[in-house]
């Protein structure tokens, strides 16, 4: 990592030396993991390369990778910012603080950051309503235990993940009104010794569906060694488990990364806090898996289209934490602002969001 | 927490254990000729790359393990060379070796992160894995975990029953005197030490060939740090080595499961776990300086030139 970066450096300096008017729109991409991880980064990648291939030509794009959330992203944010990019996406959480300071001493750049809340005169938000995915994960989970126990690797108790697990919750329960969900955090985006050793454990407990917000494949590989289920994270994460694959949330950014380019090279650009789901096409289920129960690939099905027709949304009161608290009151659906406050457990978890 | 749980447990400590064992064996051997290497860490993940690669290359397991085995041995020789040859200072090469490893590991890897393979499957021995509890905890794991078995026992023998034991111990305690018998001092250290790059590189091999089938950067996280602590834990004995492996595998998965029992403590404070036993036991034995001087190899850092007297 560190010497691509250093080349991404050395090859950004010399596009520098020799920049004039007629430059194309220059667009730049921190990741949090590798490209290869095939989930999270990977899918911000394809994102990218659609992008380019949209714009054709008029377009260049540059990303580093493996950029640990802390001073480092700082040093490359603003690498990137110096290096000419009229655009640059952070794609983890952890850069917020970061592209916010980057984006003060850039007035004239755009940044736009994934998956946080906050925002400036030049830094926008976008995040994908995964836990419509989640929703859907969680009826598909609820009906396939046999155990009535889903396990759930957390990476870190951020609302974003705690939300998803609610979704997932309240989907298996309101199928499976028995079931009980085990979570383990493992304070990694991507490990996957740890996500291994994470897996393990839970179906050493008698989970039998496992479910990921964590990038690697190695949960699947793990509930396929074992013959359980799992459904894949971010990313088409069939091939790795043949069998235990359940279907894919798979994220789509080219659509946002499109408009978002497009908007800046217009001069229309705002900065907003953008979200999308299954209705923006920049979520979809991938790859069903074709050994699933017919009726409950129907239920999956009908899931999908409620969530996709705007019909239903998930956080739609009345719910009640785990402590006993209203948290959405009947009548009332939750706002894309109050979805980013999210830090609660739904009733029925009976472990404590970790402080 | 009923005795399948246990078992899994258990099971899944000897699987976590296994890398542990593999490196400080090969470690122990290295210190107990008197030399120190520290470059632990990075002859691992040249193992643990060069292992995955050829694996993914050829589709041939023996033959990836034999490769990481042969990258570790060959990295430990280049330490080797300058410690006993030139005289380098141990600690200071050890570092440089783990720094390079790191380094030349996500180097050469990049091309292959987030591929998987086939990794080793579980040999489930006949007749002994049926016995009750210890048989699903010792006899149902793959071809690695057993050859580390094999190995310690081995190894238990050759350091106290054989002449050849009794040889490298001789040379770690006083090299000059082992000279003037007519041992080889430097023959035997680089012996030591490249038994100690081949084991390390077998424990990369562990990591990406079976623990989790792909290479990812910086994978070994940290183990080959926690088996230099685990050579002095185990106070040079072989077969302490072996408890503390497990003990310390142990540590490292149940902050895990103790989450997914439901405990709330903050899983930070529970990752930390395996760090804090190390430093507990660290303070241990140190408490007892008479006891450490005892028990560690006299010469152990200390270079060997044959011209010199004592």
């Amino acid at each position: 990592m560190k010497l691509k970066s250093l080349l991404v450096g050395v090859g950004l300096l010399a596009g520098l030396g020799t920049a004039h008017a007629e430059d194309p729109f220059k667009v730049g991409f921190v990741y949090v993991g590798p490209v290869g991880d095939l989930g999270w980064s990977y899918e911000h990648d394809r994102g990218r390369q659609e992008m380019e291939k949209y714009f054709d030509g008029k377009v260049e794009t540059t990303y580093v990778e493996s950029v640990p959330e802390g001073a480092d992203a700082e040093r490359v944010i603003t690498q990137l910012a110096k290096s000419g990019n009229d655009l640059i996406f952070t794609t983890s959480f952890g850069y917020m603080n970061p592209t916010l300071k980057v984006a003060k001493r850039f007035p004239k750049t755009t940044f736009e950051h994934a998956t946080g809340y906050k925002r400036s005169k030049n830094m926008g938000t976008y995040v994908l309503r995964t836990y419509e995915g989640r929703y859907v994960s969680g009826i598909a989970a609820g009906l396939l235990t046999k155990t009535n126990t889903i396990g759930y690797i957390g990476s870190f108790p951020i609302p974003e993940v705690i939300r998803d697990i609610d979704a997932t919750y309240m989907a298996a329960k309101s199928v499976n009104p028995d079931v009980k969900i085990k979570i383990v955090w493992v304070n990694s985006w991507y490990d996957p010794g740890k996500e291994t050793d994470a897996a393990n454990a839970l179906m050493d407990q008698g989970v039998d569906v496992m479910l990921q917000h964590t990038d690697s494949p190695a949960p699947l590989i793990a509930a396929e060694k074992r013959g359980i289920r799992a459904i894949g994270q971010a990313s088409d994460q069939s091939k790795f488990a043949p069998e235990a694959h359940v279907f894919s949330v798979r994220d789509d950014w080219a659509p946002y990364y499109i408009k978002t380019a497009k908007a800046v090279m217009d001069g229309t650009y705002k900065p907003t806090d953008f979200w999308g789901g299954f209705q923006d096409d920049m979520l979809s289920l991938a790859s069903i898996n074709d050994n699933l129960p017919k009726d409950i690939r129907a239920k999956i099905d009908a899931t999908y289209e409620k969530i996709n027709s705007g019909e239903f949304h998930p956080f739609t009161g009345p719910i009640t934490d785990n402590k006993g608290n209203l948290v959405v009151p009947a009548g009332h659906t939750l706002t894309d602002a109050e979805l980013a406050q999210v830090n609660w457990y739904v009733e029925g978890i009976t472990d404590e969001v970790p402080r | 927490m009923d005795i399948d749980l246990i078992t899994q447990i258990l099971f899944a400590t000897i699987k976590t254990g296994t890398p542990l064992l593999l490196i400080a064996l090969g470690e122990v051997i290295c210190e107990k000729s008197g030399v120190l290497n520290l470059g632990q860490e990075g002859m691992m993940l040249m193992g643990a790359v060069v292992g995955f690669m050829s694996a993914f290359a050829t589709g041939n397991l023996g033959l990836a393990v034999f490769a990481a085995m042969a990258m570790g041995a060959l990295m430990s020789l280049i330490f080797g060379f300058l410690v006993l040859h030139l005289g380098a200072n141990q600690v200071a090469t050890g570092l440089a070796l783990t720094i390079f490893g790191t380094g030349l590991s996500a180097f050469i890897g990049s091309g292959v992160i987030g591929e998987t393979l086939q990794g080793f499957q579980p040999i489930i021995i006949p007749v002994l894995s049926d016995i009750p509890v210890i048989g699903k905890i010792l006899f149902t794991h793959d071809l690695l975990v057993y050859i580390s078995f094999v190995v310690a026992a081995a190894l238990a023998f050759i350091a106290n029953k054989t002449r050849l034991g009794l040889t490298l111990r001789a040379v770690g305690e006083n090299p000059h005197a082992a000279n003037a018998i007519g041992i080889k001092v430097l023959s035997i250290r680089y012996f030591a030490i490249m038994f100690g790059g081949a084991m390390a590189g077998l424990a990369g091999a562990y990591m990406s060939l079976s623990y989790t089938p792909m290479w990812v950067e910086n994978m070994t996280s940290g183990r080959g740090w926690i088996a230099l602590a685990l050579v002095v834990f185990a106070s040079w004995r072989i077969g302490n080595i072996m408890l503390g492996a497990y003990l310390f595998g142990l540590a490292s998965i149940m902050h895990l499961v103790l989450q997914g029992m439901g405990w709330s403590i903050s899983p930070n404070l529970l990752a930390m776990l395996p760090y804090v036993a190390t430093v507990v036991v660290m303070v241990i034995i140190s408490a007892d300086q008479f006891k450490e001087k005892l028990l560690a190899p006299r010469s152990l850092g200390k270079p060997f030139d044959p011209r010199q007297m004592a």
